[in-house]
């Protein structure tokens, strides 16, 4: 009993990692129609910077505030410079932000090399806790949980709550027509966009300490993020939630029961869901 | 009508859908207070034109004035922060949306609309719309997925008028209306000519189009067959026989 309940919340805490990642793949999608593969490498490359800041400063609050600013940075000149000069066409937007991918990853593997690093937690998430039932559990991976809860929850108020809000559920119905009432899709894209590079930033951060940063971590995150999106429902926070927590436990469960077919137990349940709603648990047609 | 009066101008304009040639070479004025009906069979190009004016397919060539100034290179949020609101064909509401979210939404500060007194003296606010749209106020808080489609084309109705524009496209209002809404369309339609709006009405429904239009452009094949009023074009056999579909004595 005490393991099933440790796989749960090791699912959970992987499904707050996604969560972070996936949230804003899907809503720029959903409002856009931009496909973005690069969001692994912003991972990958916010957990690094976040890693040498770390190193350098000890501060980890520091760390997620410089690797996710700088993947902001970053995803704005490759939106801006990048991705809408080639317009809608989804061939072209794949593989051209995988290129970016690539090329974001060799320069991790230039500065950082190719070991797997890890970034150093702080003393206060060092450790375990006990949970009810005299289960021991790491302090990081109950923080991330809380961490993720409280990112959804900030982004369902953002989504749900407020004006701009609106404005973005507004754009993932009808981007021509809220450009026809009078608002400049365009700008409210560089906005979303720059949350999601925010939150892909910080998930590098945190991933670096909860799993490990190397090369190709950006390809195993950015493949699980896109089956999170997939089931969920692209364009859907609600779905970013629910296609997290389904691929989080999915994976736990499906490493510890069947280790030998873990990629079995992620894809076949999706590929069966596919078969009988092609656009996910909470996706719409377009 | 003098070229002064006139709110919007539209001069010799020319609009593709990629290679499609569409629009060849429409030019037409709105004034304040004048309801200006276009009137054809489907895929003549009364849509394409709304489109053009409200910067969603842009002309290639010609030239588009509001207020006199140029409105060609103007985007379409550009266009629509000028005054020019649009009633889509399909109505288009947001339908995860809520109704007031849907009648909010133009007043949002990213839409720019500002406070018009402009040519209609009058300012749209949501408690104007809710009382000039009952229906909406007993669903303020329904999705715009859980309307019937009346309530949604008087949402759609709704959401142009709180930008407070001056100039109202409307392409095909009455489209898939029970007869009752339909006139309650019409009343609608004169009321906001009353009060100043200058109105571009699509419609296929000759009724209505006839009951509300001050000028009738009849569109076919992207080129306007016939300009007139109301009466003139009652009379005008040949027109409605071969443009309009309609039998005589319609």
């Amino acid at each position: 009993m005490t393991a099933i309940i440790l796989q749960a919340i090791n699912g959970l805490s992987l499904a707050a990692l996604l969560f972070l990642l996936a949230s804003g793949f899907t809503v720029t999608f959903g409002l856009m129609r931009v496909v973005n593969m690069a969001y692994g490498a912003y991972y990958l490359l916010g957990g690094y910077i976040g890693l040498s800041v770390m190193r350098t400063t000890g501060s980890f609050e520091l760390a997620m505030l410089v690797g996710s600013v700088a993947i902001v940075i970053l995803g704005f000149f490759v939106d801006r410079f990048l991705i809408r000069p080639i317009g809608s066409n989804h061939l072209a937007q794949v593989l051209l932000t995988v290129g970016v991918a690539f090329f974001i990853g060799e320069v991790c593997l230039a500065i950082w090399g190719g070991d797997s690093l890890k970034i150093q937690l702080p003393s206060y998430l060092r450790g375990s806790v006990e949970l009810p039932g005299g289960i021991y559990y790491p302090k990081l991976r109950i923080a991330l949980i809380a961490f993720g809860i409280l990112t959804a929850t900030s982004l369902w108020l953002l989504y749900h709550k407020t004006q701009i809000g609106a404005v973005v559920r507004a754009g993932v119905d009808d981007r021509e027509m809220v450009n026809a009432i009078g608002i400049n899709v365009d700008r409210l894209f560089v906005l979303v966009s720059a949350v999601a590079s925010f939150l892909a930033g910080i998930a590098g951060v945190v991933g670096g300490a909860f799993l490990t940063l190397n090369p190709g971590a950006e390809w195993d995150i950015l493949v699980l993020a896109l089956v999170v999106v997939i089931v969920g429902g692209l364009g859907s926070l609600e779905g970013a939630v629910l296609g997290s927590i389904v691929v989080g436990l999915l994976d736990a469960y499906g490493r510890w029961l069947a280790p030998d077919f873990s990629y079995f137990v992620l894809f076949g349940p999706m590929a069966i869901l596919l078969l009988f709603r092609p656009t996910g648990i909470f996706g719409k047609e377009h | 009508m003098a070229a002064s009066d006139a709110l919007l101008e539209v001069s010799d304009i020319h609009t593709y859908y990629g290679d499609s040639y569409v629009l060849h070479g429409l030019s037409l004025s709105l004034t304040p207070g004048k309801i200006v009906v276009i009137l054809g069979r489907n895929g003549m190009g009364k849509t394409t034109l709304v489109r053009s004016i409200a910067g969603l397919t842009p002309p290639r060539r010609g030239e588009i004035k509001f207020e006199g100034r140029p409105l060609t290179s103007t985007a379409a949020y550009g266009i629509a922060q000028r005054g020019i609101a649009l009633v889509p064909q399909g109505r288009r509401i947001f339908k995860s949306l809520t109704v007031r979210e849907n009648l909010m939404l133009p007043t949002s500060t990213l839409a720019k609309s500002k406070k018009r007194a402009s040519h209609t003296g009058k300012q749209w606010n949501l408690k104007e719309v809710l009382d000039e749209f009952p229906q909406l106020a007993d669903r303020i808080g329904n999705l715009g997925s859980a309307l019937s489609g009346g309530e949604q084309q008087m949402l759609a109705i709704g959401r142009a008028l709180m930008a407070n524009p001056s100039t109202i496209l409307m392409d095909e209002p009455s489209e898939g209306l029970a007869p009752k809404l339909v006139q309650q369309v019409q009343e609608i339609l004169l009321r906001l000519r009353s009060e100043g709006h200058a109105i571009l009405l699509v419609e296929q429904n000759l009724g209505l189009a006839l009951a509300v239009a001050d000028e009738i452009n009849v569109i076919s094949s992207g080129r306007f067959v016939f300009h007139g009023s109301s009466d003139e074009l009652s009379k005008n056999t040949e027109v409605l026989d071969n443009h309009l579909g309609v039998a005589k004595g319609h």
